[in-house]
Parts: C-alpha cells; structure tokens; sequence
C-alpha cells in the first residue's frame, strides 16, 4: 500500500503538469468532504488526462472524487476513503453547438451561468434551474441528479440529457446515448451516471438538447390558510388545460425564508413586503407564452384559486418573479445558509399524496418544537428542510426523532425519503440511516462493471454504492 | 420435439400454451423486420409465476429465451435468433391499476399501446408514445424497444414516460425498479431497462405516466413542389424554436402511393408534403399554426392547408401511419432504414441519399419523423432474387454510414436487435462494446436471454459466431 503522497503525487505530475497538482494542505482543504481531506487535487485539462489520471489511480487503488465548483460536496453520504480530488473546472468547453439543431455538447466543467449566456445568444436555455444557479457546473449538476422549478413542464436531465461520455472506474473511456435527439443505439448508459454522484464513472462530455427561450412568462403567488387549499389548487391546475412552467406549494416557514436575509444575500429580484401573507402557505406558478395565452392563463387560474378559497392572489412583476423563481430555484442554498444545523430531506410521493404528508410533516414539526420549511414540487417532490436554533445535542435529538418521523410517514404513503444534506458530525444519526431499497442488490451489480475495484467517489451513494 | 423442455412447459401452463410444431412455429419465425429465425418453442404466460416458471425451465434446460409482444418490431428483437423458446406476452394483456388523480396505469406487458389510450379517453389522458403499430405494438415491446412515433417530437419517446417495472431477471429472481412516484433513490435502473431490447430481463408489469390531452390540435398540411423546400422548412421550424407536436415528411414518390390507396388529399403531382401537428391551448397551437405557415410560406410552399375538423384531421393520419401498409402493395418486400441526422443537415442528406440510391440502382422513398431528424429511407426490392437483397442491404448500409458522418445514429426508434449489431462498432469501441457486454453478463450471466442481439458477437471467444445479415441470419420474406 502506497501513499498518495510518497508515490503518486509525482507520477500524477506527469499527467497533468505541477501546476494542477496540488498538495498543500491549506488549498486541499476546501475540498474536503464530511471532514475528510484528499491527500491531494488533480486538475486534469483534457479527457485523455482524465483517463490518464483514473488509470494511474486504479493501480494505485486511490480512491477518486470528480469535483466541479464544489457546491454540493455537503450532499450525499460520507466517503468512505477520500485519496484525491478530481477538479473537472479545466475541463469547460463547448464542444459542439448547433442551434439549428437545438443541441448541445458540452464538457462538465463549464459553469452553468456561463453556458446560460452563450445559448441565450442564440434564444435558446436548458431548463435544468438547478441550485447554485452562479457557482455549479453543467458536470456537477448532472452527476449530483439535483432537480429545479422548470422540471413541471420539460422534465429533469433524465429527459433531456441526449448522450454522456464518461470514465469508468478502470480508466476506459466509454459513453452512453448520443449526439441527436433521437437515438436507441445500445442501452442507455448515460442514465445511469445522472444522479450517481459519481460513483459510476467521471463524466468528460455531456450532450443536451436545448430549448427555445420562451418569449414571455407570467408568475402568480396564491395564498391559502391551509396547505390542504393549496395543494387543492394544484389538483385543480393539473385537471385543467393549463401547462405551467414551474408550479410549487411554500409552507409558511418557506414564505418565510424567502423574505428573508439569507434569501437577498443568494437569490436576486426582489420579495415586497406584503407577498406572502404570515402564516399562509403559498401556490406559486410561472407559465410561459404570448400575450393571449398568458391573459387566458390568468383568468383560468383566478378562477380554479377561488374554488379552492384563496386568500390572496399576487400577479408578479418582472422583479417579482425573478425574486420568486430564484428562491424556488434556490431553496436548498438558503435552507443551509439559514440555520447553523439545517438537515433537508427530500421526499417523493404521488402528488395526490401531499396534503395529508404536508399535515403530519407540520404536526411532526410542531411536536418536535422544530423551525422547518418545506418546497412541494407540483409533481410530487418535497423538499423538508429543518431549522434548528443551534448545533447541539438536545436540537439533534429532536432532529432525529422527526426525521424518522417523516421517513416513516412517507413510506406509509409508498413514497421514498432521504437526507442528502446534514450537518457532518450528525451523519451517523442521520444520513447512514437511508433505507436501502430492494433493487439494492442490482445497483451493487453495476457497481461492479463500471468500477471493479471501487476507487470511485465510493460509499458517496445510497448504501455505500 | 417433445422433449424434456416441452414436457415441462406444458406441465407449467397447459398444453395448449405450448407450440412446437414446425406448422405451428412459422407464424413466429418472423417479425416485422426483414429477418427470420425459427424457436423450437412458442410459450404464452399468463401469470408472472409463469413468466419465473419459464426462466427457471429455460436455465435448466440451457436453451436460450426471447420475449415477444406482437412482433411488430423492425429489427428482429423478437426473433429467436439462436432458437430456443420464445415468450408471448399476449395473454398477459391486462391494465391492473390506473390512477386518474396522478397520471399513472400499470399495466402486464401485453396490453395493446392504443387500448390503454383508449382506456384513459374518457378522462382526457392518454399515453403518449405512438409507434405507426400502436393499434397491434404492446406496451412490453414498445418499452424493450424504446419506441418512439411521430408525436414524440414534443413529448418524448418511450423511456420518457416509463416510471417503475417488475421484472423477472434471467436467474429466475423477481425485481421491482423505480416507482410511481418520481425521483427513487439510486441508480436509474428503469432508465437502463427501457431500450434493452429484452437482453436483461422479461418485464411482467410496467408503470406508465398518462398525458393530459391537448385542448386544441391543428394538423397543416404544407405542400411542395420540391423536397429541398420541404427540408429547408423543417430546418427552418427547429431553429425558430417552433416545437410541433408532430412534423412528418413524405416524399413525391411516396404520397403517390399512398394516396393512391387511402385518399388523404395529398396532391399527386407535388414534390413532397409535410404534415405538422400543434397542440396545447387553443390561443398556444393557433399562434403556433400561424409561425408554422409562415415558415412554409417563406419556403415556397405551394399550399397550406389546416385540417377543419377532426375527420380531415384522421384523414390526414390515416394516410400517413398507414403508409407502409400502401408501399406493400406494390412490393411485397421492402426494407425500411432508421438513421437519425442533426435536423439541421436534413436538406444536404436527403440529397446524398437520392444520390446513393441512384448510383446502386435503386428508387428510394422517403416518408419520416423529419421533426427529430429520424430518417426512415426505403427500398423496394425483389424477394426473389438474391443479389438484390445482397445489394439492397449494402445501400442500406451506405445510407447507415452517411447518417454516421453527419453526427448521427444508426437507429432512432428501431432498435438495434440482429439487423444492426453488426454496425455497432461503426458508433462504439471495443471497449464501449466490452462495457455493453459485462452489463448484460451482469444482469444475464448465462446468456438465455435474447442471445445474439445488440452487441456483436466477438470472434473465438466461446460465444456463437453469428452469421453476417445478408447470409442465413437474415433471408427475405
């Protein structure tokens, strides 16, 4: 057994250049992960390099973490043996982008905030809305699986993700999908690497197909008494001809943090004072099209609030709606920034199945003498963030006993919960305590094929996968 | 042959849910590919312990397995290729669950694609995918392949709209992957599934999403007088950011049979015509129609017509999902390629592949998905002689290779099955191929499932060395 430092720093000097070697400690730092710090950072510039450097490391059997910006290394599990950081930042270029075409290939550590402005030179997004909308990669986002408001109308990655090209776990470059929008040659490998937190293969180039920037939108924030009414309105909306863009359900605690200091300091556009009304849970949805579809979009949808007895109903302005589309957007950013423990789950049920999970969310809450706010995706997808005053036992142990709670009370409904993100010292009171799922056993068999010798991000999903 | 297998099959479901006579089996040695391969055996379950009961046969008996819905497919994935047993999902025919309220049916893989829309009608859903087989295609077939259809334009193929399977895995073990809820934990399994063209598992029930039909459709009709305005229109559409919710090309040669046999209103003496859907709001699809006309205007277009109604509307369908069924009037056989091109080159590839055509002696019609680039050339051909169907295969082939060098692939909704697994290594490498393999050694480590398809045979390496397409694997109708 050889250390990282005695042998492979020079031979991964070889690959990539001193330069993108980088072992002193105080720069390593920022890249550890639940206290863990790789002994080194790798910064490969080209995809041969990464092959290079994941062939260097499964002789070594140095166990590797593909990093972009760093943005959600708080997400998912602990490592379970951390030798080098793979920065993917060197590797950010557009390699293909035919806009008549409406697609896209591009390596992973091009920003996303970048890669916005060069396809909306050409009126053209990808709607992936994805947190830390300034910082993260297009890489990060796609192997972390995160998900954003505009998954109501075009779906996530899973839809629009065309191709992935990757290296596996012994250094063969490989890839899955294609470069065309339609495409059933070979099975679907890239589907397998979004959301596998790396844990499958380092991703090296990724094919998207993009969309239109739609010409005009319209946002809408509808408060009800009760979650119960507000969710109402969704049931009301799905049955209904309209397709919202981006539809979500914000608890009174949410309201609440999206007016708040933590908010302004991560997300743009502007909260007035009186948008969300105390104590009041809030419908919130953008639609997207010209002038007669909005105006029609909005006397549809006034109507369906008032059958399910609305207690106010906002048409925001432009300011508005960026303000309220960011925090959306945003959520779990201003969630951690908000409390010094916060611990969020993320939830998935059939969407007929929210009101009764969001009553025994806020009675567990409010039993529990917990701050928490929750984000209901219009499609069944909830985001319980709980906000505890300090980082000590007596909040831990309350922490614990109400996740548990919602854990059991979603899977009473048939649905799934887990803790992506939690303070690190409560990991093992928290995030090791994710449910292993019966299709466990085959995730472990693919495992085995990308990475033999699990050298990958290993222990960082589900399971220790 | 009644052997020991079939002793077995017919103790597990009845003897009359065992065919193995060669009278019997003909039916099955085809599928809607241009291939043949005889099984020794037809099965049909009808309960997922029968499904287990078969696998658990088949490992002892070491004989290799093939799922089939209606054998519609266009690449020979239900064919048993290396014999064996095939497993007719027909009788597992039931929707066992549908849930208005969350746009979700569960379904047994042999439910017809269109009786499951029709199912839903009534409530205003339906399912999305829409191969031209959907009136006889299932569902089981339509996910193994990952079928796609011309409405797929605008809202995606098969996989888009899969969300949880049980399936019984070569070993014999009964699995769930993914739920009815979105966004399961861990890998994405049921995304790995779709499109495996049954080499890793026999489905036994499948979770669909259902979609909210549109409140208005307009269906145009944009004639040309050439088919290079007619590309340039789609072209056009794509980059403006217009989504249709199906945009179809057919060309001269093709519309003129067509109508000539179910009377859509195409105009015989036209170049090509595009038939275009856009759907949504009443104000979003005709804002929509007007965008699309005016493209169509700029181009040249000699006519735009929009449907009046719904029977005009069928009317212009009719013509084109029953397309192929005219092209077999006039020629019993015809082979019917798959690429995909960026929409993009879709004017300069059309050209190239006249050009193809035209230098191997061969008349190429074109009627195709031409909204998402996906080609589908065909070519008449006489069964009979033999040379022919040599050289119609190689210009096929051409064709392929064509689709490649413009950044494209070698089939969009067809599947891969054992008409083109000799052209993966014209998109993959050896060790992409190598990867491919050891994912299905690792869900189907005896290889009894589906042998032979997808991924090509390597040379000495103890697997069967297949037979090229134009030898005995693949003889004419």
């Amino acid at each position: 057994m050889s250390t990282v430092r005695e042998v492979a720093v020079a031979q991964f000097v070889g690959i990539v250049g001193a330069s993108n070697v980088v072992d002193d400690p105080a720069e390593v730092a920022a890249y550890a992960i639940d206290g863990k710090t790789p002994a080194a950072v790798v910064r490969p510039g080209s995809s041969e390099e990464v092959v290079a450097a994941v062939k260097l490391a499964a002789s070594e059997k140095l166990a590797i973490i593909p990093t972009g910006a760093r943005t959600k290394l708080a997400m998912g599990l602990p490592p379970a043996q951390y030798d080098l950081a793979l920065d993917m930042s060197r590797l950010d270029k557009v390699l293909a982008y035919d806009p008549g075409d409406l697609t896209l290939g591009v390596e992973p550590g091009m920003p996303l905030s970048k890669l916005a402005a060069i396809l909306a030179e050409h009126g053209q997004f990808l709607p992936l809305a994805a947190p830390y909308a300034e910082r993260s990669t297009v890489g990060g986002t796609i192997a972390s699986g995160v998900d954003g408001p505009l998954r109501q109308l075009y779906g996530t990655a899973r839809d629009f993700v065309l191709g992935i090209e990757f290296v596996t776990g012994e250094g063969i470059p490989a890839k899955g999908g294609g470069r065309v929008v339609k495409n059933v040659a070979g099975y679907d490998l890239h589907k397998l690497m979004i959301g596998a937190m790396g844990t499958l293969g380092v991703i090296t180039r990724i094919n998207f197909r993009t969309f239109p920037l739609p010409a005009s939108s319209l946002a809408f924030v509808v408060s009800f008494e009760t979650a119960e009414r507000a969710l109402d309105l969704r049931r009301r909306v799905a049955q209904s001809p309209l397709r919202p863009m981006a539809l979500e359900i914000l608890s009174p605690g949410a309201a609440e943090l999206f007016s708040s200091d933590a908010a302004k300091r991560i997300a743009n556009g502007t909260i007035p004072a009186n948008l969300f009304p105390a104590s009041h849970w809030a419908f919130t949805a953008d639609f997207a099209g010209d002038e007669r579809v909005l105006e029609r979009c909005e006397r549809e949808l006034r109507e369906r609030a008032g059958e399910s007895g609305t207690a106010s109903f906002a048409v925001l302005d432009d300011a508005q709606r960026i303000g309220v589309f960011d925090r959306k957007r945003e959520f779990i950013p201003m969630a951690l920034d908000s409390s010094p423990g916060t611990v969020i789950m993320k939830v998935s049920l059939l969407p007929s199945q929210m009101q009764y999970f969001c009553a025994q969310a806020a009675k567990i809450a409010n039993a529990n003498a917990l701050p928490w706010a929750a984000m209901a995706r219009g499609l069944g997808i909830i985001y319980v963030a709980l906000l505890p005053e300090r980082r000590d036992e007596d909040w831990r142990n309350r922490i614990v006993l109400a996740a548990e709670q919602i854990s059991a009370a979603t899977v009473n409904l048939g649905g799934n919960a887990s803790i992506p993100w939690c303070p690190s010292e409560w990991n093992s009171s928290l995030k090791n305590r994710t449910l292993r799922r019966e299709d466990f056993a085959q995730m472990k068999k693919l495992k085995g094929v990308f990475d033999p010798q699990g050298i990958l991000a290993p222990g960082r999903l589900l399971g220790g996968l | 042959m009644e052997s020991r297998l079939i002793h077995g099959l017919k103790k597990l479901l009845g003897a009359y849910s065992v065919l193995y006579k060669p009278e019997d089996l003909l039916l099955y040695e085809y599928d809607g590919s241009v291939l043949v391969a005889r099984p020794d055996c037809v099965v049909f379950p009808r309960t997922t312990a029968h499904v287990i009961g078969i696998v658990e046969l088949a490992n002892r008996f070491q004989t290799p397995l093939v799922g089939r819905g209606a054998g519609t497919g266009l690449s020979g994935g239900a064919l048993a290729r290396q014999g064996g047993i095939i497993t007719v999902f027909s009788r597992m025919n039931r929707i066992l669950a549908i849930d208005i309220e969350n746009q979700r049916a569960t379904v047994q893989p042999g439910v017809v694609n269109s009786d499951l829309s029709a199912a839903v009608a009534h409530e205003g859903l339906h399912f999305a995918p829409d191969p031209s087989s959907q009136k006889a295609s299932t569902i089981g077939g339509n996910v193994a392949e990952n079928a796609g259809g011309p409405h797929t334009l605008a809202y995606g193929v098969t996989t888009n709209h899969i969300v949880a399977m049980e399936v019984v895995l070569p070993t014999g073990e009964l699995v769930q992957f993914g739920g009815a809820a979105l966004d399961q934990i861990g890998y994405d399994l049921t995304g790995l599934f779709v499109g495996s063209e049954g080499t890793l598992g026999l489905m036994t029930e499948i979770t669909v999403k259902l979609t909210r039909l549109p409140e208005a459709v307009k269906t145009l009709l944009a004639i040309f007088d050439s088919l290079d305005d007619a590309t340039e229109t789609v072209a056009e559409i794509t980059a403006r950011g217009i989504t249709p919710a199906a945009c179809e090309l057919l060309d001269g040669w093709t519309l003129r049979i067509v109508e000539d046999y179910v009377h859509a209103g195409f105009p015989l003496d036209s170049g090509a015509v595009l038939l275009i859907d856009v759907d949504g709001l009443r104000e979003a699809a005709e804002s929509q129609a007007e965008q699309v006309a005016d493209v169509c205007q700029v181009h040249h277009a000699r006519e735009v017509r929009v449907a009046r109604d719904s029977a005009e509307r069928d009317l212009l369908w009719k013509g084109r999902k029953n397309a192929f069924g005219a092209i077999g009037r006039i020629s019993p056989t015809y082979y019917v390629q798959d690429g995909v091109i960026p929409r993009t080159k879709l004017p300069a590839t059309l050209r190239r592949i006249d050009e193809i055509g035209k230098r191997n002696g061969f008349r190429i019609g074109n009627i195709f998905h031409a909204g998402d680039g996906n080609l589908h050339p065909i070519l008449l051909f006489d069964e009979r002689d033999r040379e022919q169907f040599r050289r119609a295969i190689a210009t096929s082939d051409e064709i392929i290779e064509l689709c490649i060098e413009m950044g494209g692939s070698i089939t969009g909704e067809h599947g891969i099955g054992m008409e083109k697994d000799r052209l993966m290594p014209l998109l993959f490498t050896d060790a992409e191929l190598d990867l491919m393999r050891r994912v299905r050694d690792a869900f189907n480590p005896a290889g009894i499932l589906n042998p032979g398809k997808i991924i090509p045979v390597r040379k000495g390496c103890g697997e069967i060395r297949q037979r090229p397409l134009s030898e005995a694997g693949a003889q004419p109708l």
